[in-house]
């Protein structure tokens, strides 16, 4: 790989151990991918802050980097294992609570700002088209490729970290030209809209990706799709078909920018949407658990909640999950009161994906495919998809 | 017999081959305190990866497998080296943080369990004595 001279010092460890370590990461996956050089990155997002997920090894990485590594970079974090501020209310023990606060202060020690969010891009780590980046996060990867049209690979949690440190990363993959060409033409022959049905296309689509061993559809008959109803899908399809960028005529900006895939062609139906939100919905199922917010609620999906539950009260565990600067506004705006009077409960910081909540309930009701794919695998629920409205209708039954 | 593969992660290691035509899955695949491999079904299965040279064709799983690799490095658990037919992302971060010595791009099946190997991650080499 052709380094700067910058790039060479870190290299050659003239900024310390952490920059150096990051460079090696750096300039090794290169190699492995035969990128000719590094791109400057704007922004990073890392993912691997759950404590339950890193233990005490990625901990213990974490705090050697932070010994003398320092970010240059906006960074952001994903998601953490607890609410920082409201744990113990949502049924954290101390020992993890102890831990996670371990893991945060390491990366708050490196500059990275520990806003502990899936939806960097909702909160301020905002790219712009075009502009390169390193994020981990599968969601917000997607995201950001797609809606944004910014350019990111799948980074992993130390890769992410390496480049927050070095403010660079090997250009390769979605980074280039030549690999961001839709592959498959995806015909949607009907109308969808709602967050859980976006979340059940994407499901189709990236089931039907993994099938045909191929990554980036071109996705036809989506009239209008709000951001809410697009990280939904973004989500989802990540989740389900691994894939990093989609193309979705009239909508994503980089949908005119290479020629419209003509040679795999595949529609979707009524009746795949119904046979794939059946999929989605467990049989023998006892809901003792809602949650809200996979990828992070926005502050418009919380107005939306809080209108709807204004002077209800209701009889199931029921999170929504949040970063916490969305839910400073929604604090400000009087939502948070008005669902908190309710009994549901916020859970900034976090969600049901990366806590530690695995045998707690019975069965989860969520209006998000990516939440059932994990409240299954991981936490052992069984799950129910369906709107924002059926969700809380299911809450206050 | 000297192969001739691809340096990952630069380094010197000598010791006995343990190979498999499996996957490895570092996250959940393996116990980070015994270096056993613990992931049911698995040609390895009981056996434990400890200072050996272990010889798979790439890692699969998920990402945290390379932070797994560093608190075995720390609980001297870890392989002396790694050589691989094709690194994947997770054992090449991996090997860098935990500075375990790789090669990959080697025709496995040249190499047997039990075999002693040199392996070069600096040249990307790996002698079989």
């Amino acid at each position: 790989m052709k380094l700067t001279l910058e790039e060479q010092y870190m290299l050659n460890g003239k900024y310390g151990n952490a920059a150096q370590k990051a460079m090696e990461i750096l300039v090794t996956l290169g190699e492995i991918f035969n990128a000719e050089f590094m791109v400057d990155v704007y922004g990073v997002q890392i993912a691997g802050v759950s404590y339950a997920n890193l233990g005490e090894a990625g901990l213990e990485f974490l705090n050697e980097m932070a010994e003398d590594g320092r970010v240059r970079v906006l960074t952001t974090l994903n998601p953490a294992g607890m609410d920082r501020e409201n744990w113990q209310v949502l049924g954290i023990d101390k020992e993890f609570a102890k831990n996670q606060n371990r893991v945060i202060d390491a990366f708050a020690k490196m500059g990275i700002i520990t806003t502990c969010s899936c939806t960097p891009y909702l909160i301020g780590n905002t790219p712009h088209f075009g502009q390169h980046l390193a994020w981990a996060e599968s969601s917000a990867v997607c995201y950001a490729n797609s809606v944004i049209g910014a350019r990111t690979n799948r980074e992993g949690g130390p890769s992410a970290l390496a480049s927050a440190i070095t403010g660079t990363t090997p250009n390769y993959g979605y980074h280039l030209d030549e690999n961001r060409h839709g592959q498959v033409l995806t015909k949607v022959n009907v109308p969808v809209k709602d967050t859980d049905e976006f979340g059940v296309l994407g499901k189709i689509i990236g089931d039907k990706l993994v099938e045909l061993g191929k990554k980036i559809p071109f996705i036809t008959g989506i009239p209008s799709a709000t951001i809410e109803e697009l990280k939904s899908f973004c989500a989802s399809v990540a989740t389900y078909g691994g894939t990093a960028l989609f193309h979705m005529e009239g909508i994503t900006p980089e949908y005119d920018r290479y020629p419209k895939p003509s040679d795999i062609v595949f529609e979707i139906n009524q009746e795949d949407l119904e046979k794939t939100r059946s999929e989605l919905i467990d049989d023998n199922l006892e809901i003792d658990f809602v949650s809200i917010g996979c990828p992070h609620a926005s502050i418009h999906e919380i107005a939306k909640i809080a209108s709807l539950l204004d002077g209800k009260k209701v009889k199931k565990e029921f999170w929504i999950t949040t970063a916490r600067p969305t839910k400073r506004i929604a604090d400000d705006a009087g939502y948070s009161k008005i669902i908190e009077d309710a009994g549901a409960k916020f859970a900034a910081d976090t969600c049901c994906v990366v806590a530690p909540i695995k045998g707690r309930f019975k069965g989860i009701m969520v209006d998000s495919a990516k939440a059932c794919y994990y409240g299954r695998a991981k936490n052992k629920f069984k799950v129910k998809i369906g709107s924002i409205e059926d969700c809380i209708e299911e809450a206050i039954k | 017999m000297k192969l001739e593969g691809r340096k990952i992660y630069k380094g010197i290691a000598e010791g006995e081959a343990l190979v498999t035509n499996d996957g490895i899955s570092f996250y959940g695949g393996i116990d980070p305190d015994t270096g056993e491999v613990v992931e049911v079904g698995h040609e390895l299965e009981g056996q434990s990866i400890t200072g050996k040279v272990l010889v798979f064709p790439t890692g699969k799983g998920s990402t945290v497998g390379s932070y797994t690799m560093y608190r075995m490095m720390k609980n001297n658990t870890a392989p002396a080296a790694i050589v691989n037919e094709q690194i994947d992302t997770i054992i090449a971060v991996g090997c860098i943080i935990s500075e375990i010595p790789c090669v990959d791009k080697i025709d496995i099946n040249n190499i047997k369990t039990g075999q002693k190997l040199v392996v070069n991650g600096s040249e990307g080499t790996v002698e079989v004595k």
